[in-house]
C-alpha cells in the first residue's frame, strides 16, 4: 500500500517539472515573440528632394506623429536639401560647388517632380495649397519637430555630396543605414520617399 | 445627437492632417473620460478620425455627423479620451 502510495508522489512530481519545463520553455519563446513583435513606429526615408515627394513625406510623418506612433525621418541624398538653411561654397571640392549651386539651397527653393519650369511649378503649387488652406512645407517640418518627429541626416551622402553639417537646419541626429534599420525593423511601416 | 463634451475645437477650414494633428494635441490635455469635440469642413476628416480611434490606444470615437451649413458641409466628431 505505502509502496504504491510513493509510486505515486513519485510520479507527480516529475509530471510537476515536465510542466514546469514546459511552462519555462513557452515563457522564453513568448519573450522571443515580444522582441520581435513590431512597434507603433513609422519609419521614413526621404530620398527625393522634390516638394511634392518631400510634402506627402510631411503629412505622413506628422498624421501618425499624431495618431500615436513614434516617427523616424532618415534624409539621404537629395532629401538633405530639405534640413539645409543655405548653402557655403568655402572649401569645398569643384565637383561640390557645382553640385551646391545646382542644388535648393532650403526646402524654400525645392523644385517639383513634374512641370517645374524652372521653379514656377513650384511657386504655382505653393499658392494653390495656400488658397486651399493647407499648410506649407515650412510649417509641416516645424509641427513635425514640435510633435517629436526624429530628424536623421545620412552622413554618408551628406559627406559624398560634400553638404557640410552647418549648411543643415541644427537639431539634427545623424547616422548610417544601421540607424534606419534599427528603427525600420521595429516598425510596422517603412515608406521609401 | 445630442452629445455633451468637455472642450470644443474649431477646425474648419483647415486641410489634412491639421484637424488630426490639433485634435491630438487637444486630446492631450484632457482627463480621461472627457470628450472634445471637434467640427471641421475637411471631408477626408471623418475616414480620418475612425482611423485613428483605431489605432491609438486612448481614444474611442463616441460619435460623427455631418450636417450642411450654408450649403458647406460641416463634420463634427466626438472624441473621448480613454486612458
Amino acid at each position: 500500500m505505502g509502496a504504491s502510495f510513493d509510486t505515486k508522489a513519485g510520479a507527480d512530481a516529475s509530471r510537476v517539472q515536465a510542466l514546469e519545463e514546459k511552462v519555462q520553455e513557452l515563457a522564453k519563446r513568448l519573450q522571443d515573440l515580444e522582441e520581435r513583435t513590431p512597434e507603433d513606429r513609422v519609419a521614413i526615408i526621404v530620398f527625393s528632394g522634390d516638394l511634392d515627394r518631400v510634402l506627402a513625406a510631411f503629412i505622413i510623418a506628422t498624421g501618425a506623429a499624431a495618431m500615436g506612433q513614434q516617427v523616424s525621418m532618415f534624409f539621404t541624398f537629395w532629401g538633405l536639401s530639405v534640413l539645409k538653411k543655405g548653402t557655403e561654397l568655402s572649401g569645398k571640392t569643384l565637383f561640390q560647388k557645382m553640385m551646391a549651386l545646382m542644388s535648393p539651397d532650403s526646402s524654400l527653393s525645392l523644385p517639383v517632380s513634374k512641370m517645374n519650369y524652372f521653379g514656377a511649378g513650384a511657386k504655382m503649387l505653393r499658392s494653390m495649397m495656400k488658397e486651399k488652406n493647407v499648410s506649407s512645407l515650412e510649417d509641416m517640418i516645424a509641427l513635425a519637430r514640435d510633435l517629436g518627429v526624429r530628424a536623421i541626416a545620412c552622413e554618408m551622402s551628406r559627406d559624398v555630396m560634400g553638404i557640410k553639417q552647418s549648411e543643415l537646419a541644427e537639431g539634427l541626429e545623424c547616422g548610417g543605414v544601421a540607424s534606419f534599420l534599427a528603427d525600420s525593423l521595429k516598425a510596422r511601416t517603412s515608406l521609401f520617399i | 445627437m445630442n452629445q455633451s463634451f468637455d472642450k470644443l475645437l474649431d477646425a474648419r477650414g483647415l486641410n489634412c492632417p491639421m484637424p488630426l494633428v490639433n485634435a491630438r494635441k487637444e486630446v492631450g490635455k484632457l482627463e480621461p473620460g472627457q470628450v472634445l469635440k471637434i467640427i471641421a469642413t475637411d471631408r477626408g476628416s471623418v475616414a480620418d478620425f475612425q482611423g485613428w480611434a483605431k489605432i491609438a490606444k486612448n481614444v474611442e470615437l463616441i460619435g460623427q455627423e455631418t450636417e450642411s451649413v450654408d450649403g458647406a458641409n460641416v463634420y463634427t466628431h466626438y472624441v473621448k479620451r480613454t486612458g
